[in-house]
Order: structure tokens, then C-alpha cells, then sequence
């Protein structure tokens, strides 16, 4: 399972990936919903995490610029050699690797992906809501991992791939990372 | 001849602490830290190294600091009777970092009261619990802590908290800001005649020892500090750098203590390195700072320290959540997550009193009581239902922007069935087994919480709450309001488990912390507490490796007085 460019899927199963996250944070106005902010490119990057150098998993720091400072964010850190047992194990699963499988063997996000997405049907993208929702429900497993997905690739810095233009913190409120401005102290105590 | 003076296995604040203390005097010390450094650069200067960022996906969803749960999984049992396991993954995880512990604590610091150190003498015992007084008072740790507090950068008001014990002087800085949350809810509190104070935090509020002030970002518990507002522990592993005479080597994981042939004396470490390559370090003397869940795991792993005790009386904080959603927003992603305390619970009134009676215990301990804010978005997403739900409830943010979290940390009583010991079949990464704990909490610890829960939730109605409710963990096991699937206790205060005293057969360390069987291995964390008290444990763990450190290295004790005036009890 090639991870070329730091991606993992493919178009066909990226826009079943970003359906399907469309009705797990479906859109309502002023959130423009786990489509549009991004979720099925932050899961395609993690998937593909090991495809670029250093590996999509820890951004840098300590700032992103978005409040001031030189933009950190985008430099990932490289990892030790046990985290990338860890994270390598993780995505691509311990593919009878002795290494990995230190506590037995272990199934990895790309294939629970592969076969979450062939499960949901090729024809998923345009069925109707109800059916795509009955399909999500009969794979509650998937559905779970999917879903926790679907909310860091709404909710995490735009630097990991999903939250398009920080849309799906504009969304809620949060203004997101904040240093090195920070808050002043009337901004902390006081009501507004 | 050994290759240093000293190594010490761990690097945070126990660790840290007695690097400071030994390397001060002179001696010649190599810190082992299994976890890598985020910290601060190895080199002169020793200036931060940029990896630490207001990013909550890597700090709390991708274990950046550690431990991973799967290279490092730990298990847990409430009894023997259910098995081997019910629970692999994580469990109380403390960062697996340099800094350790200190490095995500959000820096409550407050000190422990007198009666805290003699609990079984001036209260009395409770049945099926193992309450012992402490080999040292409040009078000769008071020194200890005034230094702990200037060495770490403690901000506070001395003035303000009724039941604190006596200080020989004030804070080294004033308080930082009020959150806004926490304005409301103290003066609720105050009116329900409780009484709140401004926590004592180890959070520059204004510049000191060469760091900025707290800018109130918000990635404040579970996060680092990007611009080192926060002390502990980057401070004492700084100046202990700056000696020339600390070498910390980090991805470096102890496997064993080594005990020369007669057993009476320790002769170093050995470890493995990044590359998992064996090596050996000689010391005059190991000091053990890996936490209370990691240090009982390599005593174990050794065969050292009394069988009977080693790894027994595991104490968390019982943790009861009081929970009240507020119809306005109080932006509690601004600030330092807790900027209010109270006593109350710890200092039981007529009702609680009553209370205790009612449930057939001699009296209650309960614990300091947090203030605190709301949880992060990825948090408060993944705790929601998918579906129309999430998005509904996102925007309208309950659980984060209109939430306010009373946090009581709750005396967890030591009993000598709650351990950790080492899985049958469960591994780490390096081969060795993991960690498991068997725990259930004392039914003091549940009737306790019942009793101010609805006390907590009437203060947080008064204060603008439209509902509240509350939960505890570890969650109560016959209890209706379940806290998820996950039985393990969410408390990062692990204390316990090689119990410090002057007896031989029923303590690990005597009263200098030192093991009683090997005579030249110290043990610097909070697993040498006999009790857990109220109160977060930090700024103990300090104050006590300084006074070992100290004593150690043949360093004078410190002393201090006690004020005529002195308010507190």
C-alpha cells in the first residue's frame, strides 16, 4: 500500500472518505461541515503520513504566525525510532513485522480505510442521506474510527491538513493557537 | 571506582530537583530519561527548542510527550478476582518526556497542611484503610517548601486561603489573572460560605529567574508552556546544566538497578539507548525519580525493596467532577485552566461531619477543589454523538465555552490491595512487562464524594448554572452515571507505592528516603508518600527531594520560623 506524495487514497475513495464525514459533521450554517473543512484531506494525510519527510505526525513549532511570529507549524518533527514503530504500526499495521507485534498482531488504518470505504459502496457518493447513513450505521467500527478522524480533521491546526482556512474553528468560536500574542489580563477576567 | 557520583533515572521534578541539589555541591551526576527531550537544548545555552505549541492534536491525541500506549501499554484490574486484565492501554499516563510530570501539569502548587503529616495520630484509623503519619512534620518541611517555591517560581497570595498552614514568608510573586469563570464561581462559593483563594501556580506572573510572564494562551493543563512561563522543571534542569556537571542522556530506558554480590549496595543502572544497545552506568548512588507508577515497576523488576510492600498502597486522587453549563459564553479557553482553589472539603464542617457519621466512617478527607474551565474542540467533538447533534451542539459549545469544571482532588485512602505489580503476558517495546494496576477505591473516597457533589453543584447553580451534574473518577462501580467504557482512574497524581517510614517491615524508604535493604538507593517521587492528601502533589515531591538531595550531599538542613503572627491553623 504506496503512500505516494504523503496521500493514500484514491480520488474515488477520498470522496466516499469525505461524504461519509459530511453526515458524521454535517453542515449547518455557519459550520460548513466535515466536507468542506477539509476532513477527508486531513485523514488522506495522515494515511500518507509516512510518504513525506519527516512523517505528518507532530507539527512544529512553537508558533504558526497566525498570531504573531515566524510560521513553525508547517516543519514536522522528526521522529524517534520507537515513535515511528509506533505510528508506522499504526497506519500500516504489523503486517507480521516481529518488531510490531510485541503484543500480537495489530490492523492498520489503511486497510480498515480500504475496506471501510469498499464496504460503504461505490455508489455511496450519491445515494441518498437516509441510505448513507443506514450504510455508516452497519459498520459501527469503522464508523467510530472515521468519526474521531473527522473531528481532529475538523478541529486540529490547519497544518495537519484538514480545518481548511481554520473554517471549522471560525465555525465554533475558538480562535485557535495564540501565541506569542496571547490574551491580556482583561481579556481573561473580564465577561466579554 | 563508579563513572559518576550519582545517576538519577528520571527527569522530572523529582529528578530534576536532586540534579539541582548534586550537581550544586559538586558531584558529578547522568540523568537516564526514557522519553525524548522537548524541553531544552543540551547545549549552552540551554535555551528552549521549539517543539512545544499550542497544538492540541499533538499533545492530546498523538502522545507527544508519552508515554504511547502502544509502545509503553500499562493494564488494569479492580481486584485479583476479575483476572489478569480488564483494561490495556493507557492508564494514568504522566508524560514520558524530559520534565516529566512537570512539563504538562498546569502548576498548582499548593503546600500540604500540618495535619496531613499525622493524620493516624491526631484523627484515628479507618477500618480496611492503612493510614500512617509521614517520618517528617510540616514544621521541618517548611523551609523545603519556601525554597521549593522560589525555585520553581511560585505565584500566589499568602494571605488568602483561612486553612493553609503557617509560611515563613510570602510568595515569590503575586498571582496572575483571574479567570473569568473562576470571578463567578468564587464569589458563588463565598456566599455558600465557602472560601476560595487564588491558587498558589508555578506560572510566572510577572518576570522571574530570567523567564517572561504568562501571556494566558490557554494550552495550559496537559499542554508545555512554548515561551517557558511555566518553571517545572525547566528551571532546576537549566541551572543544574549550567554546573557543567549534569549529562542527560534521554531515550535512554532503565532496565535494571545493579546490586553488588552482597545485595546491601547498588553499584549503577543498566539501560538501553535510542538504538536499544545495552549499556551500564557505575554510581555511588542511584536515585530513583520515575513516578509512582515507573519506579515500583523497576524495584520489581530488580528485587528491590521489602517484597511485602514494593508497589502496594497505589494511591490516585479520587476525582469528583462537578460539572454546570452556563447560558452565556465565559471563554474559559483564556487563562491558566485553574486560577481558583478551595480548602473546604479537606477542613470538614458540621454537615460534613454529619455526613461521615451517617455513612459509618470517623470523618472525611475530601480535597482541594479546582475552578476550572471547559475542554478543547477536538475534546468536546469526539465526546459528542456524529450526526446532526455534533454540529448543533459544536456551535452551541456546552461542554467547552460554557462549562464550568469543579474539580475535587479527593484523599484516596492507602490500602494494601491497591498496587501497581508486573503484567503476566502484557510487554512494552523494550520486552519488558508492563505495569499493571490493581485498584479499587475505599468506600470513604465514594461516600465522600456523594456528600459534596450536591453541595459543589448547589454552588454552581448559585453562580448562573441552568444544569449541572457530576461524575467521579475512577467512576463509581455500582454507580448510575457511568464515565464512559473506561474504568481506570483519570488522576495523574500516582502516589504510594514504596511508602517512606521508620520501619523496616512495613515501609520501603526510611524517613531520608533512602531504601532500607540498599543502602545507596534513594527515591525522590511521590512514591515514597505514606498518605495522598487533598492537595496536588508537585510542590511535596519537591520540597522532599530537596531535603533528601540536601541531606545526601551532606548539605546543612534548612530551617526556618515560624512567624508569631503566622495566620493558617
Amino acid at each position: 500500500m504506496a503512500a505516494s506524495g504523503g496521500r493514500f487514497l484514491s480520488a474515488e475513495e477520498h470522496a466516499v472518505v469525505a461524504a461519509a464525514c459530511a453526515r458524521l459533521i454535517p453542515a449547518r450554517d455557519p459550520h460548513p461541515g466535515g466536507a468542506a473543512v477539509g476532513c477527508a484531506d486531513y485523514i488522506d494525510g495522515l494515511l500518507g503520513a509516512f510518504g513525506v519527510e519527516p512523517p505528518r505526525i507532530f507539527a512544529g513549532g512553537p508558533f504558526s504566525g497566525r498570531a504573531g511570529g515566524a510560521a513553525g507549524f508547517g516543519d514536522f518533527l522528526p521522529l524517534s525510532r520507537v515513535e515511528e514503530l509506533a505510528w508506522r504500526t499504526r497506519i500500516e499495521g504489523s503486517r507480521g513485522i516481529a518488531a510490531r507485534e510485541f503484543n500480537g498482531p495489530v490492523r492498520g488504518w489503511q486497510e480498515e480505510y480500504r475496506a471501510g470505504v469498499a464496504a460503504l459502496g461505490a455508489d455511496f457518493t450519491t445515494v441518498d442521506a437516509a441510505i448513507q447513513d443506514a450504510r455508516l450505521d452497519a459498520f459501527p467500527d469503522f464508523r467510530a474510527v472515521l468519526y474521531r478522524h473527522a473531528c481532529e480533521g475538523a478541529y486540529a491546526a490547519p497544518e495537519y491538513g484538514g480545518n481548511r482556512d481554520q473554517a471549522g474553528w471560525t465555525a465554533i468560536g475558538f480562535p485557535g493557537d495564540v501565541q506569542p500574542r496571547g490574551y491580556r489580563d482583561i481579556e481573561v477576567s473580564g465577561r466579554a | 571506582m563508579s563513572d559518576v557520583d550519582a545517576v538519577i533515572v528520571g527527569s522530572g521534578p523529582a529528578g530534576a530537583t536532586a540534579a539541582e541539589v548534586l550537581t550544586g555541591a559538586g558531584w558529578s551526576v547522568v540523568m537516564l530519561e526514557k522519553g525524548r527531550n522537548h524541553l531544552l537544548a543540551l547545549d549552552e545555552p540551554y535555551g528552549p527548542l521549539g517543539h512545544v505549541s499550542n497544538d492540541e492534536l499533538k499533545f492530546l491525541s498523538r502522545h507527544f510527550l508519552g508515554p504511547d500506549p502502544f509502545l509503553e501499554p500499562r493494564t488494569f484490574r479492580h481486584r485479583e478476582s476479575e483476572g489478569d486484565r480488564i483494561f490495556t492501554g493507557g492508564v494514568n499516563n504522566l508524560p514520558s518526556t524530559v520534565g516529566g510530570g512537570g512539563f504538562h501539569a498546569d502548576g498548582k502548587l499548593p503546600r500540604f497542611r500540618e495535619v496531613d503529616f499525622h493524620a493516624r495520630s491526631e484523627l484515628g484509623p479507618i477500618e480496611d484503610a492503612d493510614i500512617v503519619d509521614w517520618p517528617v512534620g510540616y514544621d521541618e518541611l517548611e523551609p523545603y517548601y519556601a525554597a521549593a517555591e522560589r525555585l520553581v517560581g511560585v505565584a500566589g497570595d499568602h494571605t488568602a486561603n483561612p486553612f493553609a498552614a503557617w509560611r515563613s514568608g510570602p510568595y515569590p510573586m503575586p498571582p496572575g489573572a483571574d479567570m473569568y469563570c473562576a470571578v463567578l464561581t468564587s464569589e458563588a462559593a463565598t456566599r455558600h460560605g465557602f472560601h476560595p483563594y487564588r491558587a498558589p501556580t508555578g506560572v510566572n506572573s510577572v518576570e522571574y529567574d530570567g523567564r517572561p510572564a504568562c501571556n494566558n494562551c490557554g494550552f495550559c493543563a496537559f499542554f508545555g508552556c512554548p515561551i517557558e512561563a511555566k518553571g517545572d522543571p525547566v528551571a532546576p534542569l537549566r541551572r543544574a546544566l549550567q554546573t557543567g556537571r549534569l549529562e542527560l542522556r534521554t531515550e535512554s530506558y532503565v532496565t535494571d538497578v545493579l546490586i553488588e554480590p552482597s545485595g546491601r549496595r547498588a553499584r549503577g543502572v543498566r539501560y538501553l539507548d535510542a538504538d536499544g544497545s545495552p549499556h551500564e552506568v557505575s554510581a555511588g548512588t542511584v536515585i530513583l525519580g520515575a513516578g509512582a507508577f515507573e519506579t515500583p515497576r523497576l524495584l520489581l523488576r530488580s528485587g528491590i525493596g521489602n517484597p511485602d510492600v514494593v508497589g502496594r498502597y497505589l494511591m490516585f486522587h479520587f476525582q469528583t467532577y462537578v460539572l454546570g453549563i452556563f447560558p452565556s459564553r465565559l471563554h474559559g479557553h483564556r487563562g491558566r485552566s485553574v486560577t481558583h482553589l478551595m480548602d473546604d472539603p479537606i477542613v470538614p464542617d458540621d454537615l460534613a461531619a454529619a455526613a461521615a457519621r451517617a455513612a459509618g466512617l470517623p470523618y472525611f478527607r475530601g480535597g482541594i477543589v479546582e475552578h476550572g474551565s471547559g475542554s478543547h474542540p477536538i475534546v468536546e467533538a469526539i465526546h459528542l454523538p456524529p450526526g446532526a447533534a455534533h454540529t448543533r451542539l459544536m456551535l452551541e459549545s456546552p461542554m467547552r465555552d460554557h462549562m464550568v469544571a469543579f474539580t475535587m482532588q479527593g484523599e484516596d485512602l492507602p490500602q494494601s490491595t491497591n498496587r501497581v505489580d508486573l503484567d503476566p503476558t502484557v510487554r512494552d517495546v523494550w520486552g519488558a512487562p508492563a505495569g499493571r494496576v490493581t485498584f479499587a477505591p475505599h468506600r470513604h473516597e465514594a461516600a465522600c464524594a456523594a456528600h459534596w457533589a450536591p453541595r459543589l453543584e448547589a454552588v454552581l447553580r448559585d453562580a448562573g448554572a441552568d444544569s449541572t451534574f457530576w461524575v467521579t473518577s475512577p467512576p463509581l462501580e455500582d454507580a448510575p452515571r457511568r464515565f464512559g467504557r473506561d474504568p481506570t482512574p483519570i488522576s495523574r497524581h500516582i502516589m504510594g507505592t514504596a511508602r517512606m517510614g521508620t520501619d523496616p517491615r512495613t515501609s520501603v524508604c526510611d524517613p531520608w528516603q533512602r531504601v532500607h535493604d540498599v543502602e545507596n538507593v534513594l527515591i525522590t517521587d511521590s512514591s515514597v508518600f505514606p498518605t495522598s492528601t487533598g492537595y496536588g502533589p508537585t510542590l511535596t515531591i519537591v520540597a522532599l527531594a530537596l531535603r533528601a538531595a540536601r541531606a545526601l550531599a551532606g548539605l546543612d538542613p534548612l530551617r526556618s520560623t515560624r512567624p508569631p503572627d503566622a495566620p493558617g491553623s
